[in-house]
């Protein structure tokens, strides 16, 4: 595989709710994504996933662990602030929410050209607003929306605006977190078109956090299971769905809702018992690049 | 199994300062007692409004402008809203989609139940409605109903609200219970647990359930018939089994096709080009024409009435009729790859 764009390692976040209360949101969590790679992370709500992305933003501080990109600490201060610039142009971060996530009160050309005209980068073609035409029409929107404000789009509309915003700055690290689960069935498959077709174009890495197995497994190249804050399996996409490992990744696998109806009436699906298999331990190397969180394992994926 | 509802030709707007907006145009179907229909469609396509009109609860700005609802033979149509009230609750009632807003957060969820217990039996004593209480939290899996009668919202899990949700929507014992995409804001490991228990309590007390989702996989596990929806109308309607694996109407077979799980590996999604279009002064004909690449030139001035397929199946697509040409829609039940 080639080199690490992004390595965690050992990285744990904690919320303070009040003096008695802490949530342990991530806990010892270590991988690595490589370069050009569509990295997927899957787990039910409150697992952390969510947080994972946010420390890999820089939006949230570590409460434990590293986090490299691009050979760069980024949980240590100095190193960021010694390289901002390069840190907040090669690293965009799209939402799910896009109602919330795009200013209601500026015009679409403005929202994409808003990233260049902040780093004061020139536009290459010319103005703001050619340069705003030309990655709007990228994503499949023509121009006749760039003087549209968010609210007159609809969800697959301003969910593409927001990938032309965060396109607008070429990333080498795009994160999504959740980007196509507001989404409608034949909206989501668009968007998720649109997102390999970008990715083949662009050759960015891609950090996918995605409540939707079905959806990872059409998307991802690898992918990592997370439970309460662990990371418990991680996977060349093909061998997680093929031969999970851990007894969580296994009932999710079950859970996961078939679209056929004599397929889907079927099965049971198994329910995970924490008391059966603890989360504690380490990720265990259990064939090439398929880690499983075991008992006493020792080893970095 | 009896005809429990039963929607004729029923059309509601919404008049909006923008102009009168066609939620649901011209929809038929009925609902037999004991059976779990899903309607299916995408968002904006008159799902809700139809499940709203229904019961009633439409905002002031909607009418029902044509059309009739039948509730076990009786006429509902033209029913007041107080006439309503003694309806709602013990022959309909509604779960929706995010439990975390449809409860109090500031009641113990077992008051919460108690509260709808008490609204159908109001003389009914402390003694029996503890007991009922704890009857109905049993009744939707919830363990360790006496303790968790205390806890507040807060403290317990999505699954666990929705199923108190459920207790509630129960408790005056409806014969009809609308979910309104139930599961959307719940886990997938959740998810099929929630599904098997409407499923079960469905099967136990014959309550007739309308299923509304955008979910394919929901309705694979709930579902005994389905409802296509698209822009205010039911596109095609028929038994899971006749919709997933044999489709008819353009539209589903679209939407079927799109769905990751059906893609093979390395190709892209299929998708269904170009947007829903906006209610307001539907265009023509049927409305899905100008998405659809198999489009006659009927589409585009008159829409397409229902075409009997067999005796569960119907669609409501130009295609169908004997005089247009054979096209292979590739049906979408069949995993490629």
């Amino acid at each position: 595989m080639g080199e690490n764009l992004l390595e965690v390692r050992r990285l744990s976040h904690t919320y303070t709710v009040n003096r008695h209360m802490t949530v342990k949101a991530l806990d010892d969590v270590s991988f690595s994504i490589n370069k050009g790679e569509i990295f997927g992370v899957v787990g039910e709500s409150g697992c952390g996933k969510s947080t994972l992305a946010r420390c890999v933003m820089n939006l949230l501080r570590p409460t434990a662990g590293e986090i490299f990109y691009q050979g760069i600490n980024i949980s240590d201060k100095k190193q960021v602030r010694a390289n901002r610039p390069l840190l907040q142009t090669s690293r965009q971060l799209i939402f799910q929410d896009s109602v919330s996530g795009l200013n209601p009160r500026m015009r679409v050309a403005d929202i994409i050209a808003e990233p260049m005209q902040l780093h004061r980068i020139r536009p290459p073609r010319g103005s703001y607003r050619a340069e705003a035409e030309f990655q709007m029409r990228h994503v499949g929107l023509d121009a006749s929306y760039l003087d549209k404000y968010p609210p007159e789009l609809s969800g697959g509309m301003r969910q593409r605006v927001a990938i032309a915003r965060a396109l607008s700055m070429e990333p080498s690290l795009l994160v999504a977190d959740e980007p196509v689960a507001s989404l409608d069935v034949s909206i989501q498959a668009q968007i998720l078109n649109l997102f390999r077709h970008l990715q083949a174009e662009h050759g960015f890495t891609f950090l996918f956090i995605a409540h939707d197995l079905s959806v990872v497994k059409y998307l991802c190249d690898r992918v990592a299971v997370m439970i309460s804050g662990k990371l418990v399996e991680v996977a060349p996409v093909a061998e997680l769905f093929s031969d999970p490992r851990h007894p969580y990744t296994k009932a999710l696998l079950s859970a996961m809702p078939i679209p056929d109806p004599r397929l889907e009436r079927s099965r049971t699906p198994t329910v995970f018992d924490p008391a059966a298999a603890p989360l504690t331990g380490a990720l265990t190397e259990v064939s090439p690049a398929h880690f499983v969180l075991t008992e006493g394992g020792a080893a970095d994926a | 199994m009896s005809e429990i509802l039963q929607v004729k030709n029923l059309s509601v707007s919404f008049f909006t300062p923008h102009g009168e907006v066609e939620a649901v145009r011209d929809v038929t179907f009925s609902l037999q007692s004991g059976e779990v229909l899903a309607v299916v469609g995408e968002s904006g396509c008159g799902k809700t409004a139809l499940c709203k009109s229904i019961m009633k609860l439409l905002p002031d700005t909607a009418r029902i402008k044509s059309g009739s609802i039948a509730v076990c033979g009786a006429d509902i149509t033209d029913y007041t809203d107080r006439d309503m009230r003694k309806l709602r609750g013990r022959l309909y009632s509604m779960i929706l989609q995010n439990p975390m807003t449809a409860l109090d957060p500031t009641v113990p969820v077992g008051r919460q139940v108690a509260e709808a217990v008490l609204v159908h039996h109001p003389r009914m004593d402390k003694e029996a409605v503890r007991r009922r209480v704890l009857e109905l939290m049993t009744l939707v899996g919830l363990d360790n109903a006496q303790a968790r009668c205390q806890q507040y919202p807060h403290s317990l899990s999505g699954g666990m609200l929705q199923r108190c949700v459920l207790a509630i929507a129960l408790a005056g014992e409806p014969q009809i219970l609308f979910a309104d995409e139930p599961t959307t804001a719940l886990d997938v490991t959740v998810q099929a647990q929630i599904l098997d228990l409407l499923r079960e309590i469905q099967q136990r007390l014959g309550t007739a359930t309308v299923l509304v989702t955008h979910d394919f996989g929901v309705v694979a596990r709930a579902a005994d018939r389905v409802a296509v929806m698209y822009a205010g109308r039911i596109v095609e309607i028929g038994t899971a089994e006749d919709i997933f694996y044999d489709p008819r109407h353009p539209y589903t077979v679209g939407l079927l096709r799109s769905l990751p799980y059906f893609a093979a590996p390395g190709e892209p999604l299929y998708t269904v080009p170009g947007m829903p279009p906006t209610m307001i002064d539907p265009p023509p004909g049927d409305a899905f024409a100008p998405r659809n690449v198999y489009a006659l030139e009927i589409d585009y001035q008159e829409a397409p009435p229902m075409f009997q397929i067999s005796d569960t199946h119907f669609a409501a697509a130009w295609l169908l009729d004997p005089r247009a040409p054979r096209v292979d829609l590739r049906a979408g039940g069949v995993r490629r790859g």
